[in-house]
């Protein structure tokens, strides 16, 4: 299972281990990882679900589709490695992978 | 002292309670009771990828057993509450148990409206509600199987492109002249009808249920015009009613759902609702609504949590819907009753176009079809009362953000 590496706004830092083929966002809810709300389930309609993957993962993932880009523009303070977790599928490859939680999510 | 919290409805309302409760500091006890045998699930996927099998069970839950363990919730599932006695605050379960609580939060959620025509009582008529109505219909979901859904609204249109896609022959079957007909614009109905009719599934408007035939289990589906529809496989979907029973025998007033304030406060101090089953103002919309819809159970939830703990939180969003049908996703923010002005952003043909709808030049609500961008944007202004320039509006490659 691969370990996910979540460093919460205030710095701190939350390692948590989730199956292959479960997502980030999936990782994050289970583990209740404070900050990722994850509102709609997966289903990428509602940006709450925004981290900042570390550019050292950041080319590992596939680019995000026109849905995901659309709803960054809308999340809060999107930089250029925001991400919506629930578009992250996790595989064996992205053990390590470090995100950072924002602040805030969308409304 | 508020000592115990006792939720009924163990849906995405139930579980958002539950976890503002505990985050914002709740020790006492809290007892979650669910009348079916299953952790606190994401509804959604039923409709969509759980029913089409790419999604497993095991991803359906909000949390795994041990987050209720570790936060200390008594999670009584496969339970029903049977009565409420709002004088002794005390509730009666269907294991013969009472719960006294001091706060009591009902998130009892709408099941699915059922049909009343001859033979609706057959076997094989399937409805779509929870966990338990998909494993019957997967079943079914056969290449080749004829299979026929009533009503073309989200839930009939989802399973009918979850059906299709598995193989089967699809007939949809809609009262109304335009599928989605109470929640979409007609070019937005009509870009979706084509949409199906492409993938091969029969969409038959203008026609109306009059009875089921078959030997013990449906076979035919047989309509007011005379024609007639052979299925092995039957799913209606015709709406949704909210559950009231308990509260209404609570005395607890009731109107198309539990009417609460904006705190999600029942008529009985003690008592809040949340989620599909409540009768609640909008303050945006300045009039009072029932929704069903995963927001709304989510923020009425917390907002719930809150004033259960003397936090006066008032619950005021815009809502917003999705649906996803074949590669499509409808997106809907704001309640488009009442406008003055539809405005069509993009050309349906590119398969990415957006409804705006206007009242007195305010931006009333918006219908994004595959355009995230715009949908975003518009929760936004139509939350600040945004009053967007037309031609900018009319004109897709005006970002909406920068129309107002």
């Amino acid at each position: 299972m691969p370990t996910i590496h979540f460093v919460l706004a205030d710095g701190s830092q939350r390692s948590v281990t989730a199956p292959a083929g479960t997502s980030l966002m999936e990782a994050a809810r289970q583990n209740r990882i404070p900050g990722v709300i994850a509102q709609c389930g997966g289903a990428c309609v509602c940006a709450t679900c925004h981290v900042y993957v570390e550019l050292a993962w950041l080319n590992r993932l596939a680019p995000p589709d026109d849905m995901e880009s659309g709803m960054l523009e809308s999340a809060w303070e999107p930089r250029a490695n925001s991400r919506l977790a629930c578009q992250v599928p996790l595989t064996q490859a992205l053990d390590g992978i470090v995100a950072r939680v924002p602040a805030r999510q969308a409304d | 002292m508020i000592a115990t919290i006792l939720i009924i409805g163990a849906g995405q309302a139930g579980a958002q309670a539950i976890d503002t409760l505990r985050r914002e500091g709740f020790k006492g006890r809290l007892v979650l009771v669910g009348d079916e045998p299953h952790l606190p699930y994401q509804r959604p996927p039923l409709s969509k990828k759980f029913l089409s099998g790419d999604m497993p069970a095991e991803r359906l839950p909000f949390r795994h057993q041990s987050f209720y363990d570790d936060h200390g919730v008594e999670l009584k599932l496969g339970v029903s509450a049977l009565k409420c006695d709002p004088a002794a605050r005390r509730v009666t379960l269907s294991t013969g148990e009472t719960v006294d609580y001091d706060r009591l939060l009902l998130c009892l959620g709408a099941d699915s409206r059922r049909l009343t025509c001859p033979g609706a009582d057959l076997a094989g008529v399937h409805y779509l509600r929870g966990i338990a109505d998909v494993p019957a219909i997967q079943a079914g979901l056969k290449p080749g199987a004829r299979v026929v859904v009533i009503g073309g609204g989200y839930i009939g249109l989802e399973t009918a492109a979850t059906a299709r896609t598995r193989g089967c022959t699809v007939h949809v079957l809609e009262m109304a002249d335009r599928v989605m007909n109470r929640v979409v614009a007609a070019n937005v109905s009509e870009y979706f009808a084509h949409e199906h009719r492409t993938q091969g599934v029969k969409i038959v408007c203008n026609t109306r249920v009059v009875r089921l035939e078959g030997n013990g289990r449906v076979e035919r589906v047989v309509c007011a015009e005379g024609d007639s529809y052979e299925t092995d496989l039957l799913i209606v979907g015709v709406g949704a009613i909210a559950n009231t029973q308990i509260a209404r025998e609570a005395g607890l007033a009731c109107d198309n759902g539990i009417v609460v304030d904006e705190y999600c406060r029942t008529s009985d101090p003690a008592i809040y609702a949340a989620g599909d089953c409540t009768y609640h103002p909008s303050l945006r919309f300045d009039q009072r609504v029932r929704l069903e819809s995963v927001d709304n159970a989510f923020e009425q939830a917390k907002t719930a949590a809150l004033n259960m703990l003397d936090r006066p939180t008032v619950h005021d969003r815009v809502p917003w819907f999705w649906s996803d049908q074949f590669d499509n996703k409808l997106l809907i923010v704001g309640l488009s009753q009442g406008h003055d002005q539809q405005v069509t952003r993009g050309d349906p043909a590119t398969r990415s176009f957006t409804v705006c709808y206007l009242k007195g030049g305010e931006l009333l609500a918006v219908e994004a079809i595959n355009h995230s961008k715009d949908y975003m944007a518009a929760r936004k202004l139509i939350a600040e009362r945004a009053r967007p320039n037309l031609d900018k509006l009319a004109d897709p490659t005006v970002a909406l953000k920068d129309s107002c």
